[in-house]
C-alpha cells in the first residue's frame, strides 16, 4: 500500500486546465520529486493535495484513507504538512512559538485551563517546550529559540518552516521549492537536512524543486509536469535523461 | 528562559496597576485628590478595560473593529437591566452588581459570537465598516426600546410606554431614549481596579497559552496557520467574543457609575469606539501595557490641563504625536533599545563594582 495514491486528479480555472489527469503513487519513506517548467502546475498540485483547492476529478488516498475534497485543517490532521514557496512563518512569534504552534493539535489543554493556569497547563506547556526544543535542535535552531522568526537569516527561516511542518507529526511532508534563493553551500546543507529528516522521522517526502543538483542528488523518483499534464515519471536518472524532459525545459 | 521573561513582563504590568491603586489611596487619604480627579477614577478603569480588551481584537487577532462601544453598550444595558429587575429579589447592592457584571459579560460575549460569525469572514476595511454599523445599530435599537415589568411578566414595545399595556403597579425599566434610570451607584475605584486586574489576568494569560498562540498565528499568516491544522474560525471567534465580553464588563461598570443610563452618541457612539482605538494604536498594537498607559494618560490629560484653558487641546495633540513617534517609529524604537542596553550595562558594572 502506497503512502500517497493520487489517481487522475484535475482542476480547471475557467477555461484553463491547470492540472489535468494527474496521477502519482509514493511509497512510505520515499523521497519523491515533482519538477517541470514554470507554470506547469506544480504548486497547484500541492494546493490540491492540501485542500486549498478541491479537485474537479479524481481521488487522493493518504495511507489508504480518502482525503479528496477535505478541508486544509482536516487534511493536516490526516497527516499532510507542507512548506511554502514564499516562506510563510508567523513572523512576530518567537522561533520556539512557531514550532509550538505546529504542536497545536497534539498537545492539548482547554482555553479555560490556559487562562486559569491550572496544573494541566503547566504540564502540557512543559512537554510542548521539550518537544519543540528537540525539533529545533534537529535543525540546529535551538540557539535561536527566543528570536523573533522574522529576524532569522533566510536559510534558517526555511529550516524553521520545515520544523514547524514536522511538529504536526505528518505522514507526508510537502516541500515547495525548499532551495529557492539559497546559495550552493546552503543548498548542499539543505540536501543533508532533507535526507536526515527522511531517515530520522521515517518521513515520506514530496518536493518541488528547480535546482537540478538537489533533485538529482536526493530524489529517488520523479514526476515531470508540463502544461498541467504528466510528461513522464520514473527513476530520477532515467527521467532526467529523457529527451522530452530536456525539450520541455530547454525548448527544441 | 523565555517563559521567565514573559512572567517578569506580566508582573510589571500588574505591579503598575496595583501601584496606581496604592498611590491613589494614599493621595486621597491625605486629601490631595481633587473632586474632579475622584470623579475620573472609575471612568479611567473603564477606559483601561476597554483599551485592553480591544487590543485583543486589533493587536492580537489583527482585525480592525470599530464597534467596541456597541459591545460596551450591550453589556451596560444588560447589567443595568438585571440590577433593576432584581431590586426586590436580591437586596444587597454589591451582590446584584456582581451578578450584573457576569450577566453583562455573558450577554456582550454572546453578541460577540452572533456578530462575529458573519462578520469575521470579512477582512480589513470591510470588517471595520460592518462593526462600525453594528455599534450604531445597537445604540439606535436601544433608543427605541421600551421594556416594562409587572405581575404578568415582561412587556415589550418599540413605540412608547403606554403601548406596553401594563398594570398600574408595573414598572417601566427601559424607557426608550431615556434609557434606564435609578441604577445604584455601586462602582468604586477599588472595584474598578479589581476588574482591570481580572481583565489583565484573562488577556495576558490567554495570549501566553495555546489558544493565544493560535490566535497570533492566524494574525501573522492565515494560510500557514490553516496548513498546520489550526481552526481559524474557532480562534477568531474566541478572541472576538472574549474581547466583546470584557467590553461588556466595562459597560456594566459604566452603568453602575451613573444613576441614569441612556445610549447617546457621546457615550456609546462612533466617537467612543474611535477613542478606544486611539488608546490601542498609541499604546502599540499587541502591547497590553501600552494600552493601559495610553488610556490613562489620554483620559487624565485633558482634565489635568483644564487650567491651561486655550492651550489644552494643543498640548493634547502634541502628546498624541510624541507618543506615536515614541511607540511606533523605527528610529525611536532603536533609540529606546540602545538606551535600555546602556542602562543594563550600567547596572551590571555597578553590581560588579559593589
Amino acid at each position: 500500500m502506497a503512502m500517497l495514491e493520487v489517481t487522475n486528479i484535475g482542476i480547471s480555472f475557467g477555461g484553463l486546465k491547470a492540472v489535468d489527469d494527474f496521477s502519482v503513487s509514493i511509497e512510505k519513506g520515499q523521497l519523491y520529486g515533482l519538477i517541470g517548467p514554470n507554470g506547469a502546475g506544480k504548486t497547484t498540485v500541492f494546493n490540491l493535495l492540501t485542500g486549498v483547492y478541491k479537485p474537479d476529478t479524481g481521488t487522493i488516498l493518504l495511507d489508504g484513507s480518502n482525503i479528496t475534497g477535505k478541508r486544509t485543517i482536516e487534511i493536516n490532521q490526516e497527516g499532510i504538512a507542507r512548506t511554502f514557496q514564499n516562506i510563510r512563518l508567523f513572523k512576530d512569534l518567537s522561533v520556539l512559538d512557531n514550532v509550538k504552534a505546529g504542536l497545536h493539535n497534539h498537545y492539548k489543554y482547554s482555553t479555560m485551563e490556559g487562562i486559569l493556569r491550572l496544573p494541566r497547563y503547566h504540564k502540557v506547556e512543559k512537554a510542548m517546550n521539550e518537544r519543540a526544543m528537540e525539533l529545533l535542535k534537529v535543525f540546529d535552531l535551538d540557539q535561536e529559540a527566543d528570536y523573533k522568526a522574522s529576524n532569522l537569516p533566510y536559510g534558517k527561516q526555511r529550516k524553521l518552516e520545515i520544523a514547524r511542518a514536522l511538529a504536526t507529526e505528518p505522514k507526508l511532508l510537502l516541500l515547495d521549492e525548499p532551495a529557492a534563493g539559497m546559495n550552493p553551500n546552503e543548498t548542499a546543507e539543505l540536501m543533508e537536512t532533507i535526507r536526515f529528516v527522511r531517515d530520522k522521522f521515517e518521513m515520506t517526502i514530496l518536493l518541488i524543486e528547480h535546482d537540478m543538483k538537489l533533485v538529482s542528488g536526493i530524489c529517488e523518483k520523479l514526476t515531470v509536469l508540463n502544461f498541467g499534464q504528466v510528461l513522464t515519471q520514473g527513476d530520477t536518472s532515467t527521467v532526467l535523461n529523457d529527451k522530452r524532459v530536456i525539450t520541455a525545459y530547454l525548448g527544441e | 528562559m523565555k517563559k521567565n521573561k514573559v512572567l517578569v513582563q506580566n508582573s510589571i504590568t500588574y505591579a503598575i496597576v496595583i501601584a496606581c491603586w496604592i498611590l491613589m489611596q494614599l493621595l486621597s487619604a491625605t486629601g490631595h485628590v481633587s473632586s474632579l480627579m475622584k470623579g475620573l477614577m472609575v471612568p479611567l478603569c473603564i477606559y483601561v478595560i476597554l483599551a485592553v480588551s480591544l487590543n485583543l481584537t486589533v493587536g492580537i487577532l489583527g482585525e480592525l473593529s470599530l464597534g467596541h462601544a456597541g459591545f460596551m453598550c450591550v453589556g451596560a444595558f444588560a447589567g443595568a437591566f438585571f440590577t433593576k429587575c432584581m431590586e426586590g429579589v436580591i437586596p444587597s447592592v454589591g451582590l446584584r452588581f456582581f451578578f450584573a457584571l457576569l450577566i453583562g459579560a455573558a450577554v456582550a460575549g454572546l453578541f460577540g459570537i452572533l456578530i462575529g460569525i458573519p462578520v469575521l469572514r470579512l477582512k480589513g476595511d470591510y470588517l471595520a465598516i460592518v462593526t462600525l454599523a453594528f455599534g450604531e445599530i445597537i445604540k439606535n435599537l436601544i433608543n427605541v426600546m421600551y421594556v416594562g415589568l409587572d405581575s404578568n411578566g415582561f412587556h415589550f414595545s418599540i413605540k412608547d410606554t403606554t403601548s406596553l399595556g401594563m398594570e398600574d403597579a408595573g414598572v417601566v425599566i427601559i424607557k426608550g431614549a431615556q434609557g434606564i434610570t435609578g441604577t445604584p451607584k455601586a462602582a468604586t475605584f477599588t472595584i474598578g481596579i479589581i476588574l482591570v486586574l481580572i481583565t489583565l489576568f484573562i488577556v495576558l494569560n490567554l495570549i501566553n497559552s495555546r489558544a493565544g498562540r493560535a490566535i497570533m498565528s492566524i494574525r501573522d499568516n492565515r494560510i500557514a496557520a490553516e496548513s498546520i491544522g489550526i481552526n481559524i474560525t474557532k480562534y477568531k471567534l474566541m478572541a472576538f467574543s472574549i474581547s466583546a465580553a470584557l467590553a461588556g464588563v466595562a459597560g456594566v461598570l459604566y452603568a453602575h457609575n451613573l444613576s441614569s443610563l441612556a445610549a447617546t452618541p457621546k457615550n456609546f457612539g462612533y466617537n467612543m469606539s474611535i477613542m478606544i482605538l486611539v488608546f490601542v494604536v498609541l499604546g502599540g498594537l499587541g502591547n497590553i501595557r501600552g494600552s493601559i498607559i495610553a488610556a490613562v494618560i489620554l483620559t487624565a490629560l485633558p482634565e489635568m490641563l483644564r487650567g491651561l484653558n486655550n492651550y489644552r487641546m494643543l498640548i493634547y495633540a502634541i502628546v498624541l504625536i510624541v507618543m506615536m513617534i515614541f511607540n511606533s517609529s523605527p528610529k525611536a524604537i532603536e533609540m529606546r533599545s540602545v538606551f535600555m542596553e546602556r542602562f543594563k550595562k550600567h547596572k551590571t558594572t555597578a553590581k560588579e563594582a559593589a
